[in-house]
């Protein structure tokens, strides 16, 4: 009802969703911008869920995902991979573990091992952070680790990487897990199973923590979102999204 | 003589000014925490650029325009229509059950947390009724969040008029609109501008009820259409995910800035509108 | 109405029939009081509509679930199937820490009341009293940012726990009710006749024996109207809360545990809930809007009780 009536909506491309997508969207539609002035992306955080729910709301052109679609979800939604991410599990830089298995980042997040010393740290309780339920982050993660066992109750819950980021670098007992491409050096990002969670082992797939980050429209992309999600599609934008960490699609 | 009641006054009065110590020393390390880091780099550039890599580098223009008019609309459309409730309510209709079912209702509103306005304005006018993430919706949202708090006040100062003011302008001869308008609202105005005022800044400081009606987008807008993200919320999201803790400051800042100026302004205005009525 | 006022309005009357320029006055006299009533109409609608729509979309949801459930439960697991929509946690989290924030807000708030109604200059108070309405303007995400920054770092290292817990809400959440239960108990101390304060100087008490005695005991209805309204605010904030609270689903059983409030759980989640989880969120808007309600109510009994005239004003 109110979208057609100015001039700026129609050239306005509205892109929600994933936290751990936005960074990256965002760079590249600073890019885009200044590319393609008679389009504006403007891009927007939430957690994938809040993009899917905002596509299919109408509220987004573009939802972007940092998981898999949902069954339900796919029956109505385009999902477009725009590059490959790793999922790191993150503690403070002074915290002696330097690897887990996954049963055993599975056992911690569910709260059977509690203490750091049945991990080989020191004798201190594990502090568990996670993220909301809507989060693509915190998706992967329940389906690369979690499985069927349901995160601990006395979690966490926080509502973006970066502020994941925050808890971990400040508390030496703290653990939590976020998008591979937005670690900086204030973390430590743990070996899985003794593979380091590296730019090129995401690529070879030895990795094992990896999900996708989409764009997803509703349909077909509409001639109003065409053009960014090709421009994001370009080889150039590949590019840049790979000097960034991530992995590209193309 | 030293008696035992003499002691206790000293000593209630030494704790009591102990905590009010505390209290003020609290408010101004805040503001000057904020202040002393955030100041500096508030700078023209600051003011009047536009953010780059997420508000990484950069200034904050199209936060700041988006901040103004999501306020300046919200306080727009709920202070005449509040003002204009109370002096009905007061002035044009007789003090009844129903009258005091709505003060109620109006005080329970105004009491109401701003993330449940904010719910509503979600589902309400940026998905049902079509207007997406928009300075529009924000506004609407936070106009029918203030407007309970701008009838109480507007009444409790119409109210606070003496009858014989009201009396004397009849006797004179006046209608009732001139009476309302040259007798009670003359009077009664430092107090509805005190509810405006207030309103204007807990509207300026909401980051619950914007965050999913105006959303967050750090173009600058160019109509009511377009989604904006407020100077709160800018700070919320720059400081939370630790993008730029110096420019969190200083938008910050601007902000606190921003409200003083604004009370500092309305608490001289009204005095000198006080100083023209008696 | 007054003799005057009914004089007035009859001559009104009369006046408009008798002269042509009165006619056109009395017309557009009419027309104001209409457009006022159309103007008071919306407003009302308005806020009417928004009760109805949380209470519609939010009370099928709770009669689906089953009340007991809802209220009592604290399994919250919204997107699993199927979905369990306890807020009990939340529940006790927000008393929590409202309870934590009335202790700070009203030991120091009313300190500072007292202070300045009873044993203050006042020049001390013109600067004290504009500084405290000054903490009421600071943006409640500043607050946070104080309370992520400081506080919880502070509580952490010294307290124990994660720091993100039940006290870091409450200091902060106390600091910003502080104002409230400040400016309402002054007015109340404030409106306490001075007869009885002189009274009470005159039999040989000292300021302080009147002031608990006799005056906080007058101004007793006042100060628990502050205090209640200062609940509510505490009740309903959100942003400083996410941001110290540390959102755990698990009650917390000490201070220095993480909790979740109803306020929080909504704002966390309100931007991806559709369907039968959208409900649940309006369900603890409804949860919210009562507690307001109840504690409006019980604030409107207390200051009636109240044999004063000026607080009955207000």
């Amino acid at each position: 009802m109110f979208r057609d009536w100015s001039g700026s909506k129609a050239g306005a491309i509205n892109v929600i969703g994933s936290t751990s997508v936005m960074p990256f969207a965002e760079m590249l539609a600073q890019e885009f911008n200044g590319r393609a002035p008679a389009y504006e992306a403007h891009v927007q955080g939430g957690g994938s869920t809040v993009g899917v729910q905002a596509t299919l709301d109408g509220i987004a052109d573009v939802g972007m995902c940092s998981r898999s679609l949902k069954s339900d979800e796919a029956q109505t939604l385009n999902p477009i991979a725009i590059a490959y991410d790793g999922l790191a599990i993150v503690v403070h830089p002074t915290n002696p573990v330097d690897n887990l298995t996954r049963t055993q980042v599975r056992q911690m997040f569910a709260g059977e091992i509690t203490n750091w010393k049945e991990v080989g740290g020191p004798d201190m309780p594990i502090r568990l952070i996670v993220r909301e339920e809507s989060s693509g982050t915190r998706e992967a993660f329940m389906t690369l680790i979690m499985g069927k066992s349901r995160v601990s109750r006395k979690a966490i819950n926080q509502d973006s990487n970066g502020a994941i980021k925050e808890i971990v670098k400040d508390d030496p007992n703290a653990i939590g897990f976020m998008s591979l491409g937005l670690v900086t050096g204030e973390l430590k990002s743990l070996k899985i199973d003794g593979v380091v969670p590296s730019h090129d082992n995401v690529m070879n797939k030895t990795y094992p923590l990896v999900r996708p980050f989409l764009f997803i429209t509703k349909g077909p992309p509409t001639d109003h979102a065409k053009p960014f999600i090709e421009y994001v599609l370009s080889p150039h934008a590949q590019e840049v999204l790979e000097k960034e960490g991530l992995v590209r699609v193309r | 003589m030293r008696t035992t009641a003499k002691i206790n006054q000293r000593i209630a009065v030494t704790v009591m000014w102990l905590l009010a110590t505390l209290t003020l020393g609290a408010l101004l390390f805040i503001v000057l925490f904020i202040l002393l880091r955030g100041l500096p780099h508030v700078t023209w550039g600051f003011l009047t650029d536009s953010p780059r890599s997420m508000g990484r580098e950069g200034g904050i223009l199209p936060i700041i325009v988006g901040t103004l008019w999501i306020t300046l609309l919200a306080v727009m459309i709920a202070g005449p229509v509040g003002v204009a409730t109370a002096i009905y309510l007061t002035e044009y209709t007789r003090e009844s059950r129903v009258t005091a079912v709505i003060r109620f209702g109006a005080d329970c509103l105004a009491g109401i947390p701003s993330i449940i306005f904010g719910l509503f304005g979600f589902v309400f006018f940026v998905v049902t009724c079509g207007m997406g993430f928009s300075i529009l919706a924000g506004a609407l949202t936070l106009a029918l969040m203030v407007l309970p708090t701008i009838i109480r006040t507007s009444e409790v100062a119409i109210r606070a008029v003496p009858r014989s003011y009201r009396e004397v302008s009849y006797g004179l001869g006046s209608t009732r609109w001139q009476m309302v308008t040259q007798v009670v609202l003359r009077s009664a105005l430092p107090g509805i501008v005190t509810g405006i005022v207030l309103s204007v800044g807990r509207s300026i400081s909401e980051t619950a009820a914007v965050m999913l009606t105006s959303g967050a987008a750090l173009n600058l807008p160019r109509s009511v259409n377009d989604s904006s993200r407020t100077l709160a919320l800018h700070f919320y999201t720059l400081s939370r995910e630790g993008i730029s803790m110096t420019n969190a400051y200083a938008t910050a800042s601007t902000l606190i800035i921003a409200i003083l100026v604004i009370n500092v302004s309305a608490y001289w205005l009204m005095r000198r509108f006080v100083a023209k009525v008696v | 109405m007054s003799v005057a006022a009914q004089t007035t309005a009859s001559l009104d009357g009369r006046l408009a029939g008798s002269d042509l320029a009165s006619r056109s006055r009395f017309d557009f006299e009419r027309l104001i009081g209409a457009v006022l009533m159309l103007l008071a109409f919306s407003a009302l609608t308005g806020l009417t509509v928004i009760t109805a729509f949380i209470f519609k979309e939010g009370l099928p949801i709770i009669a689906k679930i089953g009340f007991g459930r809802f209220i009592f439960s604290s399994e919250w697991y919204p997107l699993e199937k199927p979905p369990a929509f306890g807020i009990f946690p939340m529940i006790v989290g927000s008393l929590a820490v409202t309870l934590g924030a009335m202790v700070i807000g009203v030991v120091f708030g009313l300190g500072c009341a007292i202070l300045l109604t009873q044993f203050c200059s006042p020049r001390v108070v013109s600067i004290i009293k504009p500084a405290i309405e000054l903490l009421a303007g600071i943006p409640s995400v500043v607050y946070g940012f104080i309370g992520v920054a400081i506080l919880v770092p502070a509580i952490r290292d010294h307290l124990g726990g994660p720091g993100l817990s039940v006290l870091a809400c409450s200091i902060v959440l106390g600091i910003m009710c502080l104002p409230t239960v400040t400016s309402i108990s002054v007015d109340a101390l404030q409106s306490v006749p001075r007869t009885y304060a002189e009274g009470s100087i005159a039999l040989g008490a000292t300021e302080w024996q009147t002031t608990y005695m006799v005056m906080l005991r007058a101004a007793r209805p006042g100060i628990v109207a502050a205090v209640i309204l200062g609940m509510g605010r505490a009740v309903g904030e959100t942003m400083a809360v996410i941001m110290v609270a540390g959102n755990t689903l698990d009650i917390p059983r000490s201070i220095l545990d993480p909790v979740r409030t109803l306020t929080s759980n909504i704002a966390l989640e309100m931007g991806y809930a559709h369907g039968d989880h959208r409900k649940a969120l309006f369900a603890t808007g409804v949860v919210l809007f009562v507690i307001i309600m109840v504690l409006n109510s019980i604030a409107l009994a207390v200051s009636r009780r109240r044999a004063g005239r000026k607080v009955l004003a207000k």
